[in-house]
Parts: structure tokens; sequence; C-alpha cells
């Protein structure tokens, strides 16, 4: 028998956790609170923008998530995890966008019943690889409601006026259903899939539009963050790869 | 209790099985991961057990599956509040694995990690007496690279995410050492009928 004594920390062939550079708070992870709608803003047919007033939110990194609970009358509860839309500087607030799912028991309430008033219970921030605390170049690429965790960064980007390099691909069918259609300035470049304005091309992402961000490459490269359906996370990631981002700089938040 | 005005929620149908906070996704199989899927191939695939073991031990594919086969046929529950009835995944027992290599007594703990660097930690118990695969396939069919094809971690007991997809290896300890979703806050054990799903929960 081989004498072994106790193993040293455990050190994966690869690193893959929260980068040491990255601070993020688990404190709210644990504590439900009670989160009070204040407005709501249509961003397109299908999605919307939920704000709420949450005292006592611990703050967040841009890209985080949290998880929210409603709650019917007999005590049925259903939870949900969405992604933070708003910058971490919205002190005391945080936004939602969400896509009215066909069917969907917790974004048909909200899109069909909510009203400013109405207390829905969140605890979080969660997870915090995703994250992006605004420190280094971000390569942004998004599709659908998955540009709501980059809004998130886009718009810390812009409130803590950063000059660290900023860019967005985002994958929309249509112009009427490009969320944040608005706010998107000269960092931002729309792709449309099923129809596009006048003189633009319709049809998915391809490295043609990766080719010149990748060709502009900030001095120590991109920090890509790639946000949507499977689907797109997989065709996104691929082309990315394919293209010479490093695969431990491409982080991945997927709806399943 | 916090109601929320005008949320009644879907019908209630008692589905036995199905963990408190949990709702049946049918014949959806959503995917959930924070990293690129790699392009693995079986042929690159190898699957290591080390720690305090007796005698370390690395399988290739074909190593692998000269063990005994063996079929999980039942449900999992993902953290995300997603849970999935009557699945099938064919693989070999984390039993086969750890008898080979003869696990030492003070060996209580595992980190498992993936051919990606995922990792996540497990009590021993949690993998052993028939409660862990190592899986190669779903519904007969070889595991899809998204779903942590050709080889995943399957624990089916606990939350999905101590399954870990594209299984590199095991590393047996006698501490737990939280892995990358319990550094990033969620729980050590992942009890879904406990609904441990965050730290302190």
């Amino acid at each position: 028998m081989t004498e072994i004594s106790s193993p040293p920390a455990f050190t994966p062939p690869t690193r893959f956790a929260i980068p040491g550079r990255i601070a993020v708070t688990h404190q709210g992870a644990s504590v439900w609170q009670t989160a009070t709608l204040t407005e709501i803003r249509r961003e397109t047919p299908r999605a919307a923008t939920f704000r709420f007033a949450v005292p006592a939110w611990v703050g967040h990194v841009p890209g985080q998530h949290l998880q929210l609970r409603l709650t019917a009358e007999d005590g049925y509860t259903a939870q949900r995890h969405y992604s933070l839309a708003s910058a971490p500087d919205d002190s005391g607030h945080i936004e939602l966008t969400l896509d009215h799912v066909e069917g969907g028991e917790v974004s048909g309430w909200f899109h069909s019943e909510a009203r400013p008033g109405d207390r829905v219970e969140v605890r979080g921030p969660v997870s915090g690889f995703f994250a992006w605390p605004g420190d280094r170049p971000a390569l942004l690429i998004g599709a659908g409601s998955g540009v709501v965790p980059l809004m998130s960064m886009v718009r810390h980007h812009r409130a803590r006026g950063l000059d660290v390099p900023l860019r967005l691909l985002v994958s929309a069918r249509s112009p009427q259903e490009l969320i944040y259609a608005r706010e998107y300035g000269p960092e931002t470049t729309a792709v449309f899939t099923r129809s596009a304005p006048a003189g633009m091309p319709v049809g998915r992402m391809t490295a043609a539009h990766l080719e010149p961000l990748l060709a502009e490459q900030p001095p120590g490269g991109w920090e890509a963050y790639v946000c949507g359906s499977n689907a797109f996370a997989e065709h996104a990631t691929r082309l990315l790869v394919a293209a010479g981002q490093p695969v431990d700089r491409i982080r991945v938040e997927r709806f399943g | 209790m916090n109601v929320t005005r005008g949320f009644t929620g879907r019908p209630r149908v008692h589905r036995p099985g199905l963990p408190p906070g949990q709702y049946d996704a049918g014949d959806d199989w959503p995917v959930l991961s924070a990293e690129v899927t790699p392009d693995l191939a079986p042929a690159d695939w190898t699957f290591r057990v080390d720690g305090l073991v007796e005698e370390d031990r690395t399988w290739t594919w074909e190593q692998a599956h000269a063990l005994p086969g063996s079929v999980y046929e039942g449900d999992i529950h993902c953290v995300t509040s997603w849970s999935k009835f009557g699945v099938r995944f064919g693989g070999v027992s984390v039993d086969a694995f750890l008898d080979a290599v003869r696990p030492l007594p003070s060996a209580t703990h595992a980190v498992a990690y993936s051919h990606t660097g995922y990792t996540t930690n497990l009590p021993l118990a949690d993998l052993t007496g028939g409660k862990a695969w190592i899986a190669f396939t779903y519904d007969g069919r070889p595991l899809a690279p998204e779903h942590g094809g050709p080889a995943r971690l399957l624990v089916p007991h606990l939350y999905f995410w101590k399954s870990a997809k594209w299984i590199a290896g095991l590393r047996l300890l006698d501490h737990d050492e939280p892995g990358f979703w319990e550094q990033n806050g969620y729980h050590a054990r992942g009890n879904p009928w406990e609904e441990q799903r965050y730290s302190g929960d």
C-alpha cells in the first residue's frame, strides 16, 4: 500500500473559477428580500423592462443574475433566475428585462398581471463567472434577450465613463425586436436574422461580423462574453474559437 | 408568506418525485454551462481517479467501456428549477472505478473535475453504493457534446451541477473542497429535496 499524506488543494488542469480580479459578494444569495415594482417599460412587442426598488440590495457586478420568487395564495411558489439589466450604480433599484415566454407562468404574470406597487421576492446577486467589473477590454456578443446582462455592462461602462474598450455585437430577428434599440451607440453592431432596415443584410451572425472586431484587438486582447439561447451560444462560441479567441477567455451564459 | 398579487401559477398537478421549488421541464433538456463546449473525441477522453487511493488509475475510452455496464433510469433536477422525469443514461457505476483504485479509509470527499477545468465537490458517500455513474449514453445514443459528451459524471440524487460534464477525473480527499459553483455561492452538497441551492440554504 502506498503511503499518501493529505493531498494538497486541488488545482484543475485549466483554471475555471471566478478570476481573482473579480470581487463578487454572495452575502445576498441566501436571503430573500422584497422587491417593489416601480415602473414597467415596453422594449419590444415581446419584451419589457421591470424596475424594482430593493432598498437592501447589496449591489452587483454587471453580468450577475438573481433568483426571483412568486408565491400564490395557497403557498405554491415559482422561482426563476434572471440576469440583471441595470448598472450597479442604480442605487436601491434594479431592473430586469423579461421576454414574454409562451405559456410561461412567471413571465406570463409579469406581462399580463404585474403593475407598479406589486411586490415579489428576490435574492442575490448570484454567480460571478459571467461578471465584468469594467477593468478589461470586453467583446460582448448577445442574441434576443441574451443582451440583458451585456446591457448592464454597457450601462456600467457609460455611467462610470470608463475608457477601456467595449464592443457589442447583438443579434435580433428584426429591428422591432431589438431590445434597448434606442440606447445603442457606436460601440454596437446589430445583426438581423429575419428582416432588416433597407440596405442591411439579413442573416445570422457570421465570421465576417467578428473579423473587424478581432482585427482591432486591444493590447492584452478581448475578454469575450456570449449570452443567448443555447443554439446561439454554441454558434457564437464556435465562431470566436475559429477566429482565434482563446477558449479560456470566453464566458458563456446560456438560456437553456 | 409573501403572496404575489394576482399570481396563481400553473395548475397544481401533484407530481410525485418533484422536489420543492422545481417544475417539470417535460421534453426539454435545457443546457447550462458557463464554458465553451469542448471538442473532445472519445479517443482523446480519459478518466483518472487519484488522491487518497491505494493505486492511481487512468482509463481510456475503451478501458472504461470494458467495465461492466450500468444504467440509470429516473429523474434529474437542476438548481435553476427544472426537473426532467424518466431519463435513461448508460455508463459505468462509479463504484466500478473506485473498486479498482481502492480508496484509503481516510478518504471522505472527492473533487470531480472536467476536461475543461470545471470542478465540483462531493462527499464520497454520494458517489458510492450505486448512486453515481460515468455516463456515455443518453436514451441509447452517445451523449451529445453540449450535454457533457463523450462522458459526464451522473449523480442524479443531487442538483445537476454536481454531475460534471466532460468528466476527466475524481480526486479523493480527506476534507471537503468547494468546486466552481460552490465557490460561486452555491451549496456545498446540493440536495434537491432539501432545496440546498445556495450556501446557507
